[in-house]
Parts: structure tokens; sequence; C-alpha cells
């Protein structure tokens, strides 16, 4: 069950949100304009129809007895002016048609004096105006019907809807410019913040004190708390740490000299023989506890790595003569051959020593007495030691940098299983690679530390 | 030659009645004229109020620049016209008639078909009308007089002008004014509506008209035919291109244009509903609305162009302007009205 992850982004949602309104708005201000706008080119036809066919009712007239009608000239111009529309009246008297279109529908009484038709093969608007005149002494309803086709209209609304489809338009576009103006500078002090965070160094735990709106004030607080609780969490660890490697180191540093004075003043075989065991046992647990503590100590600092630069020759020559003493023990001769003179790298030194300190113990280790170490150091950046040893066992090669594992070849030797992990942890830190391999030139190993090219 | 000339027309009437005798068409023709094209393949029917002498320039200037359309020209009378369109229904590809308002008439009922090309967009707004009527000559209303009876007095100016001369001379002009017969012609009637539109001085002008005597015509050529032979001392609202084209071999005749106002007749072309060949109708509204263009033509036919500048030129002038307003005076009772007043003032029983 693997949850697909997606990063969702507060500037893209805003943006789209922003967007989307805006397009919206813009939606509704065309359609709000231009229903507006054609209603009132539409009140504008229906004001003058009904101005014709008014002034038209006005010029009916009874003469002897009989109902006429003198259209005024302006009646049918007025309409004229303001398109080219064609235009159809009808004049009736009661049931009969007095001049005009004969053809002309009625207007049904269910409408207003408005209405909308067919005509001769055109839609056209229509205004209806009643009058009551006498004819002949008796009381006759007149009715003028002006009407006139719609293209003017129609053309009108074009023009309108096109206008208010571009203004619509341009304010999409202004509304998303500012939209995205918008959102950075929402976005920008959450940014601001990002990047005085990210610009810190690894073990620098200060609180945040950027200017923070106060939206994010309750964040940087949880932050800042946070970044406390850690930086007292780390000291207490290394001086946890610390305090350990002293407190174990320290007894049994007592004890180891007691044992040697012992030693060196009894003279039974077996007081003497179980007093070199005591003392061997006593080295082990040493180690042993200085390389938890190591492992430990290289743990917490590959989180936080330091960046500083140093030479790896040098470091590599003080690690050897730290350990000739043990290796001279057994008689091993540790030679160092240099192919670069110096080989300045950047990352921890203290890991780094760490590291070369347990490759090599591993290679006095695991040599027989009176036999040759060889360290070599070259340009690529790599260090090479190579022993005379017993070798690997190819079976071990798969895990034997984990936690806690041993090979199957160390035979009476005691040991934690956690020299190769903290060399293998280091150099992973550092982005290069620990290499194990048979000694080319014989018997034993060739164990290398390989640090990545800049 | 004399011979000759009589039996084309001859032949050209005949023809005519053939045709529309069995065509069953109730609509009368007063001439047809065909232009065979070289070759014929395409034909466009034009009916027109134009005499064919008038219109023969443009149709031979047309056909110079398309030479395969071949035309057939009918002339009628613009009441025939306007009959042949709409009761009829007679499939004429293109109809040009000088009576605006039935122009306008038939493209407000329907009878025309919309046409738009660069051409007609070029024109100005008053000179078309709902992409159906296309103006293509402006015509003034002028007054054309005798020589001979203004020798010692100058002509009038004005329609009040000639009211007072006219009241203050009955003896000399009694029965030497010429004017339309309104009842008959279309352009008469055009006229005489606007006038009475545009003046008071109209009603006036007629009753003294009628009171001496006034000879009442059907066409502006008969007007000045007499006018030229001294029948008459002046015409009366006489269409301005056709007395432009008579004072040219015609000796005796001035042209007044009077200065109070001027009504100015659009000749126009329309496309009429059955049309068959639209494609040509459309190639000759073209070249006609840019006849501006063709002042040798101008020349010959003395058919002033629509010309907005010409008409901002003269202040006195006064198109009269296409729209539903034309169709006032075709209003039945308003037409039998106008006629009545006409004949009250002008008969004078
Ligand atoms: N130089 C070497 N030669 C042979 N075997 C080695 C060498 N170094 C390490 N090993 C093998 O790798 C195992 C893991 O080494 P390490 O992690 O240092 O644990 P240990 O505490 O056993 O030395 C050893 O137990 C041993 O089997
Ligand atoms: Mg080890």
């Amino acid at each position: 069950m693997k949850r697909r992850s997606y990063r969702t982004s507060i500037r893209r949602r805003l943006l789209l949100q922003l967007f989307t309104m805006a397009a919206l708005l813009s939606l509704a201000f065309f359609l709000v304009v231009r229903a507006v706008a054609e209603r009132a080119a539409a009140d504008t036809q229906d004001n003058i129809l009904l101005a014709s066919a008014t002034s038209i009712a006005d010029a009916i007239y009874s003469e002897q007895g009989a109902v006429a009608v003198d259209l005024p000239y302006s009646a049918l111009s007025m309409l004229g002016s303001i398109s080219e529309d064609r235009v159809f009246y009808r004049v009736l008297i009661g049931e009969e048609t007095l001049t005009g279109y004969d053809d002309l529908p009625l207007p049904s009484p269910a409408q207003g004096e408005f209405e909308t038709f067919m005509f001769r093969g055109e839609e056209v608007r229509s205004a209806t105006v009643t009058r009551t005149v006498s004819s002949g002494g008796s009381k006759e309803r007149a009715t003028v019907i002006v009407a006139q086709t719609r293209l003017g209209l129609a053309a009108i609304s074009q023009r309108i809807s096109g206008m208010a489809a571009v203004v619509g338009f341009g304010f999409l576009l202004v509304a998303t410019a500012l939209s995205l103006v918008a959102a950075q500078s929402a976005l920008a002090p959450l940014n601001r913040m990002t990047q005085s965070v990210a610009r810190r160094g690894p073990d620098d735990l200060r609180p945040v004190d950027t200017q923070t709106p106060s939206e994010l004030v309750p964040l940087v607080d949880a932050l800042n708390s946070f970044m406390a609780r850690l930086k007292a969490s780390l000291t207490q660890s290394e001086e946890f740490i610390a305090e350990a490697a002293h407190r174990v180191r320290t007894p049994l540093a007592t004890v180891r000299a007691q044992a040697q004075m012992t030693l060196r003043r009894s003279e039974k075989p077996e007081n003497k023989a179980s007093l070199r065991a005591m003392i061997r046992a006593v080295d082990e647990s040493s180690r042993s506890a200085g390389q938890l503590l190591d492992h430990a100590m290289v743990s917490l600092r590959t989180d936080q790595l330091q960046d500083e630069v140093f030479d790896l020759v040098e470091l590599t020559q003080d690690t050897v003569a730290h350990l000739r003493p043990t290796a001279d023990l057994k008689d091993i001769a540790i030679s160092v051959e240099l192919y670069v003179e110096t080989l300045p790298i950047r990352g921890d030194e203290i890991l780094m020593q760490n590291a070369l300190r347990n490759v090599l113990d591993n290679a006095i280790k695991y040599s027989p007495e009176d036999s040759d170490i060889t360290v070599r150091i070259t340009e690529e950046p790599r260090i090479s030691f190579v022993d005379q040893g017993r070798g690997f066992s190819a079976d071990d090669l798969g895990d034997i940098t984990k936690r806690f594992s041993r090979g199957a070849n160390v035979g009476d030797i005691v040991g934690s299983g956690l020299g190769l992990t903290i060399a293998d942890e280091v150099m992973r830190a550092h982005g290069g690679t620990l290499e194990i391999a048979p000694n080319e030139e014989g018997r034993g190993s060739c164990v290398s530390l390989v640090y990545p090219r800049d | 030659m004399r011979f000759a000339r009589i039996s084309t027309r001859l032949i050209a009437v005949l023809l005519t009645h053939l045709a529309f005798a069995l065509g069953a068409s109730a609509f009368e023709i007063e001439d047809r004229r065909q232009y065979p094209a070289e070759d014929g393949a395409r034909e466009l029917r034009i009916i027109s109020t134009a005499d064919a002498p008038v219109f023969e320039p443009i149709i031979r200037a047309f056909q110079l620049a398309h030479p395969d359309v071949a035309i057939d020209y009918v002339i009628a009378s613009s009441t025939e016209l306007m009959k042949a369109i709409s009761e009829e229904e007679a499939d004429f590809d293109l109809a040009i008639s000088s009576a605006m308002d039935l122009q306008t008439k038939l493209a407000n009922d329907g009878f025309a078909l919309d046409y738009r090309s660069e051409a007609t967009d070029a024109l100005p707004k008053w000179a078309k009308w709902h992409d159906q009527i296309f103006a293509f000559t402006q015509e003034p209303a002028v007054m054309v007089i005798a020589e001979g009876a203004f020798a010692n007095r100058p002509a009038p100016r004005t329609r009040d002008d000639l009211i007072a001369m006219l009241r203050d001379n009955p003896a000399e002009f009694d029965g030497r004014i010429g004017t339309y017969d309104v009842r008959i012609s279309g352009a008469g009637y055009l006229f005489a509506t606007q006038d009475s539109r545009n003046t008071d001085s109209y009603w006036r002008l007629t009753e003294v008209m009628g009171r001496l005597n006034a000879q009442l015509y059907s066409g502006s050529k008969a007007m000045i035919e007499d006018v030229a032979a001294g029948r008459l001392a002046l015409a009366y609202n006489v269409v301005g291109s056709y007395a432009a084209q008579r004072l040219a071999d015609t000796p005796g005749i001035r042209i007044v244009p009077f200065e109070d106002f001027l009504s100015v007749m659009l000749r126009t072309a329309l496309i009429p509903k059955n049309a068959q060949n639209i494609e040509d109708a459309g190639l000759m509204i073209d070249f006609l609305v840019q006849l501006n263009q063709r002042e040798d033509i101008e020349q010959e036919t003395y058919l002033a162009p629509v010309s907005a500048q010409s008409l901002n030129e003269n202040y006195a002038a006064r198109p009269i302007r296409l729209g539903p307003g034309l169709l006032v005076f075709l209003d039945r009772l308003k037409k039998e009205t106008f006629l009545r007043n006409w004949e009250n003032a002008i008969v004078q029983k």
C-alpha cells in the first residue's frame, strides 16, 4: 500500500483560486453589461415604436362621419433615424383595416403594448396603441400597430457584446497579473523565512528572528522551541558521551596500571598468565567502550556535518603516529606511501580521523606478528590500508559494515563489530565510499577510504 | 434611313408585346432594348425607368468592362416597375428607378435582396438603405424657363419670388406654366410631396398655378420640349438631368435651380427578390455606384453621380432621404388626401 505523495503548493492554490474568482467576475461582468445594454437598446426601440404609434393615433380624425388618419411624416421617418430596419404599420377601426399592411397580425390580448413575433420572414417588434374614436355618432375602437424589424438592435447588441467581451477579457488579464503579484507578496515572508533557515550552518540552532507576519508566529515559535529542545538534547548527548568515555576509561586505565605493576612484581607463572589475561580483557573492554562511544559520536555528528578544510595527508600521518605503539607491540612495521604532498579536503576532521583510526586499527588487529602494513595515499583522493593478515572471507563481504557484525575469520580476536560501521558511515556522510578488496600483492587485505572528487 | 429606324422600333415594340403577352404579364412596358454580348453566356435583365438614350452610354461602358454579359433592358414607368416586381414578381435581375419612395417600399416589403461589396460600402450613408437600395445619381428638381419670356425680367430665385411674379403678371403666364400631373407621374408625386414637406409656399404656389391654368404633363421631356418650342414660359419641378441634356442641343431654354431649397432625387438600383443572375446584377451595381470615377459617362448622360461633396457645396440642396419616411406618402389614405388637395388647388373646378 503506497500512498501517492504529491506536493501541494500554496502559491499554485492561491493563484488558481484568484484566477477562478477573476474569471467568474469577468464572466458576470460580461453577462451583466450585455444584458443591461441589450435591455437599454430594446427599450430605446420600444420607446420609439410607441412614440410612432402614438403620433399616428393622434392623427386619427373623423370627417363627415367617417374616420380617417393623416399619417404624420415623422411617425415613420423617426423609425428610420436609428437604424435601417424595415417598418410596418396598420391602423384599424374596430375590426376593419383603415390603412397600412393588412396582414400585420393583431396583438394578442394577453401581451402588453409590446410584442415580438415573426412577420414576412423576419423577427419584428411591435407597439400597439388604442384609442376610442367617434364614427358616425357611435364610439369605435381604433388600434394602431407599428412594427419594426430588429436587425439594428441585433447589430447594436453584437457591438456591445463584443466590447463587453474585450473589456471582460482585459479585466481578466489584469486580475491575473495582479493575483500573480498578490500571491508573490503574500508568500514573500514565508520565502524570507525559508531562506533565512536554509542559509544557516549545520549547528546553528539559534532561534529564528526574522520579521514574521502574525500568521506565521505560531509556526516560528514552534520551530524555535523545537530547535531549543534539539540544541539542549544534542548538548546533553555530547556531554554524556564525553562524560561516559571519561568515566569508563579512567577506572579501566587504573585497573590496567595496577595489573601491570602486579605482573612485574609477581613470580608465579600461573599468576602471571592470569594477570596477562586480565590486562588483555581490560584493553578489549576499553577499546570496545571507546568504539561504542565513537559510534555514538559519529551518529551524532553525521547529522550535522562540520564543513571545514583540512589536510588529509597530515591527518593520516597523525593517525599512523598515534597507533604506531600498538603496532610495535606486535612488531608490525607501518610504512606510509605518499603520492601527493597535500590533500586539502572539506569535511569533518574528527569524523575522518575516527574512520582512519578504525581501519588502521583493524589492519593491525588482523595482521600476524612481524608483518608489514602499507598506508598509501593517492591523489584520487584515496587512502588504502594494505596488510598481510588473514584477509576477508568472501561470504562476509555483503554485510560486514552492518552494526555489530563480525566476520567468520575472527578466530580468537575480540572485537565489537563497529569499526567498519564507523568508517562506512563517515565516508557516506562525506559522499565517499569504503572499499574492501584483497591485497593484490599477496596475502592480506586492502581497505580503502575513497573521498569524492570535488 | 428613316425606314430603317422605324422598322427597328417596330421590331422592338413587337418583341415587347410578344414577350410580355406570352408571359401573361399585366404590367405595361414602354420599350425594350437588347445588347447582346460577344459570347452570350450570361444575361442581365434590367427593368428601368430611365429612357434608353439616357442609359445606353452606361450599358455600353459596362459591357466594355464585362464583354461577356448580354443586357436585356426593359423600360417601364415607375408604377409599372413597382407592379412588375411586387405583384407579378417578374424575374428581373436589377430594378433601376428614380422613384425613391417606390424603391423603398419594395425593399421594406421584402421584395429586394441584400447586396454588399467594397463599392457599396464606400457609398455615403444617405445613398443606400438596408444594403438593398443603392443610389448612383443625384438629380435636382429644377425650373426650366423660356429665355424669350424672361427677356426683360429676372428669373425668380425662390418659390416666394415665383408666386409673386405669377400673381403680378397673370396675363403673361396664363396657360403657359407646365408642371407634373402628380396623379400620373411617380417622380412628380415624389417632388410634390417633398415640396409640401419642405415649404408652406407649396400649396399657395399650386393654387396660383391652378388659377393660371397650368398645363399638366406626365414626364419631364415633353415639358422641356414645350418650353423650348415657346408654348410654355416655364416648367416647374423638372428633373435636372433631363433638362441639362436638352440644354446642350436646344436653344432658348435656361435652367433655374431654386435657392430656397432644392429637392434632390436619387436614382437607385435594387436586386429584386426573384433575380436569376445576382452575380452580374452585383457587378452592375458596383459599376453604377462608381460612376463618380467616370467623368466621360457623366458628360454623355448628364447624370450627376452620387457625390457628398457637390451636395455640401450647394446649401439649398436637400437630398430626399431614403428610409421609412418615404412610405408615409405612399399610404393609401395619405395619398388620397394629398391628391384631393392637389386637385382642388390645381384643377379648380
Ligand atoms: N584488515 C582486516 N583483515 C581481515 N579481516 C578484517 C579486517 N578488518 C576487518 N575484518 C573483518 O571485518 C569484521 C568487521 O570489522 P570491525 O567492524 O572492525 O569489527 P571487529 O570489532 O570485529 O574488528 C571483522 O570481524 C573481521 O572479520
Ligand atoms: Mg574493528
